[in-house]
C-alpha cells in the first residue's frame, strides 16, 4: 500500500439542498500510483467530478466532506485552504473541460503561466518568463516566444487546453486530474491531447486522473477503470480485464454504458440497447442496489439489499448481486 | 459531389453551394482586434462549392470538425442566412428562388434539430403549447384536433401527454428536452429532418435512447434525415451515406460501409485513426495528423488538406482536386487517394511552419 502516491479511503461528499441532503459522493476508495493512469467514467451526476474536487479542496464551504484522501501519505481531507495551497501545484494539479473559461481573456497567456509559477516559486519574474516558455516548449507548442505574448482568444481550443495544461504542470505535480480535458474538443486534438498527456506522464513520472463519461477514451488510455454511478463505485478492474475481446465486464451498468456507445463496426441503423429511466435522485435515501431500477437483471434482493464492492477476482472489484457472465448480460 | 443512389427523384438536391463570410475590422473571432472598424478585413470561405442528393428514406450522414462548415451547411440549406450562391432543391422547389409565403410553405416539410435542447425550446412555454406552435403556425387543424395531435406526438416520442404536457423546459432532462424538440420537429409531418449534433450533449444511455427515436421515426414516418455531427461512430450508426467534410468542401462522399471500411481520402483515414477504441493496448489512437485546420479566411491553395496531408505534393498546391467516382457511388476530391501507392516526393506540399499554426498573423491576412 505504501506506493500509493494517492490513496483515497471511504471518501463522502454531502450537499444541503432545501432541507434534504444530497450525497454526490457515497463512500469512494480507491488509489493511484505513480506513473499509472486511472480513469473515473460515469454519467452526469454519478460524482465523479465532485469526488476529485473534494481532494483538491475546490469545492464551496457548503459542502461536507468526510473520510480519506491521502497524498503521498499526507491527509488531503480537513485542509485549510492555506495548507491545501501548497499541495495545489506542487503536489496536484486539474485540468478542466473549458479552457476558454479557465483562461483569464484580458491577459496573456505568458502573463498568466508566468504568474502561476511565482506563486507557487520565489523566482524572478524574467526567471519565471523563461521557464514558462519552457513549458510552452513541453506542450509542444509551435512558436512559443510568440504564443507567449498571445491572447486566449488568439489560440484555437486544442491550444488553449495545451496551455491550461502548461499551466497545470508549472510545477511539476505528481498527481495530475484532467476532468473532461478533451472532450470539448475535435477527434484529432483530442487524439493529440491524450497522447501529448501520456508523453508528459511518461516523462515526469506522474500519476494521472482522467474524469470522463468517455469509455473508449478509458479503454484506450487508462491502466485502471472506475466506474460510478450515483455516488459510488459499482466497477473497478484493469483496462486490459474489462475491454476488448474476452473483456470481463461484470456490472450490468458498465456493460450498458458499453453497448450504448456507436461503433464503427456496428451496420448502419442497427438498433442500440437500451436501459430506460434515469440516475435516481441522490437526495432520497434508498434500499437495494442504485441500478436496480433500470437494470435489466433486477431480482427481489437487488431491490431489497445493496451489494457491497468487493473483489470478486484479482484485481476485479464490483457491486452486484447478479454479475454478467463472461462479460455479456444473460 | 453527389451519388445516386437509386433512379427516383431526390428528395433534397444541393449543387455548389457557397456560403462566404465578410470579416470587419473591429473584434475578429479567433483574433482579437484588427485593422480599422468596420474596414473588410477578409472573407471567411464557409462553404466552397458544396454539392450532394439526400434521396427519399435516406440518412444522409456529414462529419466534420470545428470549422469544416457542417452547421453553415445545414443553416444554408435552410436559408438562414441564404447561401451567396448555389442551389438547394427541395421536393422539386428552388429554395434559394423562393421567398415569403413560397419560402414558408415549402419549408414545412423541412423540420430542425439542433444542439442544445434547452436552448431551442422557450423556458417560459409549456411542453404543450411548444408541441402545438407549428400546427398554429400553419394553420392545422382547430383546437381539439391540435390537441389530439399534440398527444399523439409525445406519445410518439416517448413522453406521457398527462405527465410531461404541463412541464416546462427546465423541468425536463436534457433527454427529454430533445424529445420535446423532435415531437415539434416531426408536428408537420416533415419528409426531411436536419439534425445539428442533435445528441452530442446527452449523456450516453440517454444518446442511445435517442438514436433509437430517429430510427424508429425512420421506418414509421418515412422520414428522410441529414444528420450533421462530430463523432464519426454515431454518423457511421445512423447514416446510409457519410460526406466527410474539411475547412467548407467533401473530402469524400459515398456508402457508410465503404467510407469506414476502405476511406479512400487521407484525411477520412486521419479521423478514424482518432477515434478511440474499446480495445484497449494495440488499439490505442494514433494522432496521425498533426496540428489544427488552417484558418477559413485564408484557406491553403489548390487541396485544403494538403498543409496537414503526408501524401501531399506539389501537384496538391497547385490544383484543387476535382470529386471523382471511383467506386460506385463512392466519391473523393483527393489527387492521390488511398487507392493508390503515396506519391513520389510526398510531403512537400506541406510547410513546417502551415502544419503548425491554426490562425495566421496579422501580417498575413493583410498582405
Amino acid at each position: 500500500m505504501s506506493e500509493a502516491l494517492l490513496e483515497v479511503r471511504d471518501l463522502r461528499v454531502a450537499f444541503a439542498a432545501g432541507g434534504r441532503e444530497i450525497r454526490a459522493v457515497d463512500g469512494v476508495s480507491y488509489q493511484v500510483e505513480a506513473g499509472r493512469t486511472l480513469a473515473i467514467i460515469g454519467e452526469s451526476g454519478s460524482g465523479k467530478t465532485v469526488g476529485c474536487r473534494a481532494i483538491m479542496g475546490l469545492l464551496p464551504d457548503t459542502a461536507r466532506i468526510s473520510g480519506s484522501a491521502q497524498l503521498r501519505g499526507t491527509e488531503m481531507i480537513g485542509l485549510t485552504d492555506g495548507q491545501l495551497r501548497k499541495h495545489r501545484g506542487q503536489d496536484m494539479a486539474m485540468v478542466f473541460q473549458d479552457p476558454a473559461r479557465s483562461l483569464n481573456p484580458t491577459m496573456r497567456v505568458g502573463t498568466q503561466i508566468t504568474e502561476a509559477i511565482r506563486t507557487h516559486r520565489k523566482v524572478s519574474k524574467s526567471e519565471a518568463g523563461a521557464q514558462a516558455i519552457e513549458l510552452l516548449r513541453l506542450v509542444r507548442i509551435p512558436a512559443a516566444e510568440r504564443r507567449f505574448h498571445e491572447y486566449p482568444h488568439q489560440l484555437s481550443g486544442g491550444m488553449r487546453q495545451r496551455i491550461m495544461i502548461a499551466m497545470a504542470l508549472a510545477c511539476r505535480p505528481r498527481l495530475l486530474i484532467a476532468d473532461e480535458a478533451t472532450t470539448a474538443l475535435d477527434v484529432t486534438t483530442q487524439a493529440q491531447i491524450m497522447e501529448l498527456l501520456l508523453e508528459l506522464q511518461a516523462e515526469l513520472g506522474m500519476a494521472l486522473i482522467l474524469i470522463s463519461h468517455d469509455l473508449g477514451l478509458a479503454a484506450s488510455y487508462a491502466d485502471e477503470v472506475v466506474v460510478m454511478y450515483a455516488g459510488k463505485i459499482v466497477e473497478q478492474a484493469p483496462a486490459s480485464r474489462l475491454f476488448g475481446t474476452g473483456g470481463t465486464v461484470k456490472m450490468r451498468y458498465t456493460r450498458a454504458l458499453l453497448d450504448a456507445i456507436p461503433h464503427i463496426e456496428r451496420p448502419a441503423h442497427a438498433e442500440l440497447p437500451v436501459v430506460g429511466g434515469r440516475p435516481p435522485d441522490l437526495s432520497v435515501l434508498r434500499a437495494g442496489c442504485s441500478f436496480a431500477p433500470r437494470c435489466p437483471a433486477a431480482a427481489d434482493d437487488c431491490k431489497e439489499k445493496e451489494p457491497a464492492l468487493a473483489e470478486h477476482a484479482a484485481g476485479h472489484r464490483w457491486a452486484c448481486w447478479h454479475p454478467c457472465e463472461n462479460g455479456v448480460s444473460a | 459531389m453527389s451519388a445516386q443512389t437509386s433512379g427516383s427523384e431526390p428528395l433534397l438536391s444541393v449543387r455548389d453551394l457557397v456560403q462566404e463570410f465578410v470579416v470587419r475590422g473591429g473584434t475578429v473571432p479567433g483574433r482579437g482586434i484588427q485593422g480599422t472598424p468596420g474596414v473588410k478585413q477578409g472573407v471567411v470561405h464557409a462553404l466552397s462549392g458544396v454539392s450532394f442528393d439526400v434521396m427519399p428514406g435516406e440518412t444522409l450522414g456529414i462529419v466534420g470538425e470545428t470549422g469544416s462548415g457542417k452547421s453553415t451547411l445545414a443553416r444554408a440549406v435552410l436559408q438562414a442566412p441564404r447561401p451567396k450562391s448555389g442551389s438547394v432543391v427541395f421536393r422539386g422547389a428552388d429554395l434559394t428562388k423562393l421567398r415569403g409565403g413560397r419560402l414558408l410553405q415549402a419549408r414545412r416539410h423541412m423540420q430542425f434539430v439542433w444542439q442544445d435542447p434547452f436552448g431551442s425550446l422557450d423556458p417560459k412555454w409549456k411542453v404543450r403549447s411548444i408541441v402545438e406552435e407549428p400546427l398554429i403556425a400553419y394553420r392545422e387543424g382547430d383546437r381539439a384536433a391540435r390537441r389530439k395531435r399534440v398527444d399523439e406526438l409525445l406519445d410518439l416520442v416517448g413522453l406521457d401527454p398527462e405527465r410531461y404536457g404541463k412541464r416546462h423546459p427546465r423541468e425536463l432532462s436534457g433527454g427529454q428536452a430533445q424529445r420535446v424538440a423532435i415531437a415539434r420537429a416531426v408536428a408537420l409531418n416533415p419528409s426531411l429532418l436536419i439534425c445539428d449534433e442533435a445528441v452530442s450533449s446527452l449523456d450516453v444511455l440517454i444518446q442511445a435512447q435517442v438514436l433509437n427515436l430517429f430510427e424508429r421515426l425512420r421506418r414509421d414516418l418515412g422520414l428522410s434525415y441529414l444528420f450533421i455531427a462530430h463523432d464519426l461512430a454515431l454518423v457511421k450508426q445512423v447514416s446510409d451515406r457519410v460526406g466527410v467534410m474539411y475547412l467548407g468542401k467533401f473530402c469524400e462522399l459515398g456508402p457508410g460501409e465503404l467510407v469506414y471500411k476502405q476511406p479512400l481520402h487521407p484525411y477520412t483515414r486521419a479521423l478514424l485513426d482518432s477515434i478511440p477504441s474499446t480495445e484497449p493496448g494495440a488499439a490505442r489512437a494514433t494522432a496521425t495528423i498533426k496540428g489544427e485546420p488552417p484558418s477559413p479566411i485564408d484557406p491553403p491553395s489548390g487541396c485544403r488538406f494538403r498543409t496537414r496531408c503526408p501524401r501531399a505534393t506539389e501537384k496538391c498546391a497547385a490544383e484543387v482536386p476535382q470529386p471523382r467516382e471511383l467506386a460506385s457511388g463512392h466519391l473523393v476530391a483527393c489527387h492521390f487517394p488511398l487507392t493508390e501507392p503515396a506519391p513520389a516526393g510526398a510531403g512537400s506540399g506541406m510547410s513546417s511552419e502551415a502544419t503548425t499554426r491554426s490562425v495566421p498573423t496579422t501580417a498575413e491576412v493583410q498582405g
